[in-house]
């Protein structure tokens, strides 16, 4: 429980623990096997006349499989592997992966972005639409004015392209729904608790609020942006046009409108991040519906948003989720 | 000066062949990858990894094998005099080196090619055996770090004085300027990873010096593993949950 430094009472602390309890037995009784974990050259238990191959965090010693991580043994038919749980690198991108990064360094032709891998990543400039919206080659023109598009520390959503034979990861963002994020909050969350889904890019309408579950463990809470191609046709005809004063004006009235997130909108963003936090913390995976759960039951207890991260409420959460599962469980079998 | 006493103690009453307590805590910096805080007696270290993470000198990087860096510091309240010590003094680039070339042999580095592996080691309080006390808390860090290793490297110290073999030298004894043998092993596999010594030593005395700091290795390293997946199964039990 290394994260979870909120002062606990006894009651509270009681409390926790019988829920935590409970979720260990419930996730004994769905998986069957029970969690063996293993520590650094822990001899894991196989059959080697079935034949075994060894997965990651595992070598072979003296004709023993022996695990070199740190974590859980998860065992796919032949295949045994250790899962670790706290792992800078425990992030393994594919492709196809939204991830969520920052951007470190603006370099030749392309951005370098943290996300929260063994190595950098790489989004190229050939790879990510213009913001004019026009294919086109990149001219060196495009290339000096590269940090109109991105700058140093921008937050930029982006698709996982592949993998360059060198091993560097190269990303995307070929489509109106990628690119800077800007007015919200970035999270990082250890990425085992983001699973791959087929949504990770999520409008919470009532919220007016985005929220992106990035595959790497970074999130995005932020004001709503609507993400409109028509929108950026329009513009481009007014450019055409010959743009009197009156218009730079109101373009620039209409800029300053822009730049103001409404005191609602900022409100319900610390909500949301602050629901997630209180998930992060506890371990839970991170689902659309999880987090609004925990949204509603914090709004329906008419909690203060900073009271959220503390103790009561997130041994509340731990008891929801405690509910949650078995009734889950129960409508299983 | 008497080291032991006609009783066959020490001076701080131990045995000759005992350890001082042994005590361990992983995740101790909240922003570091992987941390442990490791002490032996008086002796208490924290340590903090970083990575694997980009190489920040890419002249450094390695394309085959991630590049393994080690920082060994003393906090100036960590010994008696109050001294203010440059950074980077002879001892303390010579300790980071034997930390850095110790865990380097653990680790599995062609895992992670392109890719750094930082190490911080700082002595909070210094009472002998520094070295031994760094390198297991470097293990212990690493391990919590999740990056792949062949063992859990241990190390313990080990001293000659008054005719006896003595176990984990505490400052005082080592500060007698008799011998002192650092051995850091990896006790699955039975290997020696470390050993320094200062001073001379016959030969047969010191193969009984060499084994009394195995043995204590060996009981570190018991220890260390008691203590490791404690920190994992609370994580394990809440994350398979994933099945629902």
């Amino acid at each position: 429980m290394r994260e979870l430094q909120v002062g606990l009472n006894q009651t509270q602390k009681v409390r926790l623990q019988s829920a935590l309890k409970q979720l260990e037995e419930l996730s004994s009784r769905v998986s069957n096997s029970s969690t063996a974990s293993v520590t650094v050259a822990d001899t894991i238990p196989v059959n080697l006349e079935d034949g075994v191959l060894k997965g990651h965090g595992t070598t072979e010693y003296n004709g023993e499989v022996v695990a070199t991580l740190c974590g859980v043994v998860e065992r796919v038919n032949k295949l045994v592997y250790v899962r670790t749980l706290r792992a800078r690198y425990l992030y393994k991108p594919e492709i196809g992966d939204i991830i969520v990064g920052r951007v470190i360094e603006v370099a030749p032709k392309r951005w370098r972005l943290e996300i929260n891998f063994s190595q950098d990543a790489v989004l190229m400039l050939s790879s990510m639409n213009l913001p004019d919206g026009i294919q086109r080659r990149r001219t060196a023109v495009d290339e000096l004015n590269m940090r109109s598009i991105f700058e140093e520390n921008n937050v930029i959503c982006a698709e996982v392209r592949g993998f360059q034979h060198d091993g560097s990861l190269h990303l995307q963002a070929r489509s109106q729904k990628y690119g800077k994020l800007e007015r919200g909050q970035l999270l990082t969350v250890p990425p085992y608790l983001v699973k791959r889904r087929k949504q990770h890019f999520h409008h919470l309408e009532q919220y007016g609020v985005d929220l992106i579950l990035g595959c790497n463990g970074f999130i995005w809470v932020g004001e709503h942006i609507e993400a409109n191609e028509d929108e950026m046709m329009v513009d481009k005809d007014n450019k055409s046009e010959e743009t009197g004063k009156s218009d730079l004006k109101f373009a620039a009235l209409e800029q300053q409108e822009k730049a103001f997130t409404p005191f609602v909108t900022r409100r319900n963003i610390c909500l949301i991040a602050n629901a997630v936090r209180v998930l992060s913390v506890l371990g839970f995976n991170l689902s659309l519906e999880v987090i609004i759960d925990t949204v509603e039951a914090s709004s329906s207890s008419n909690l203060h948003i900073k009271d959220m991260l503390g103790a009561e409420f997130c041994v509340q959460t731990a008891e929801r989720e405690v509910q949650r599962r078995t009734t889950l469980i129960k409508k299983k079998g | 000066m008497e080291f032991v006493s006609p009783e066959g103690l020490r001076l701080d009453g131990r045995r000759p062949m005992e350890m001082r307590q042994i005590r361990a805590e992983i995740g101790a910096v909240s922003s570091a990858d992987g941390s442990a805080v490791f002490e032996m007696g008086n002796t208490k270290v924290i340590a903090a990894v970083y990575g694997p993470r980009e190489v920040q000198n890419r002249g450094q990087q390695l394309n085959d094998q991630a590049l393994v860096r080690c920082e060994y510091s003393m906090a100036n309240f960590s010994v008696g005099d109050r001294a203010r010590r440059p950074k980077g003094d002879r001892r303390s680039i010579e300790i980071s080196l034997v930390i850095r070339q110790t865990m380097e042999a653990c680790i599995l580095t062609h895992l992670m090619p392109r890719s750094q592996i930082d190490i911080f080691v700082q002595v909070l309080q210094a009472d002998g055996g520094t070295r031994s006390a760094c390198i297991n808390a470097a293990t212990l860090a690493l391990a919590d770090a999740g990056i792949p290793m062949r063992d859990l490297v241990t190390s313990c110290s080990a001293g000659y004085l008054n005719s006896t073999p003595l176990l984990d030298l505490n400052y005082v004894e080592d500060s007698a300027g008799g011998p002192d043998v650092t051995v850091g092993i990896l006790p699955k596999l039975d290997k020696v990873t470390l050993l320094q010594m200062d001073a001379k030593l016959p030969k047969e005395t010191f193969e009984d010096v060499m084994e009394l700091a195995i043995q204590g290795c060996k009981a570190v390293a018991q220890y260390i593993r008691e203590v490791s997946p404690q920190n994992f199964i609370f994580l394990a039990s809440v994350s398979q949950l994933s099945v629902i």
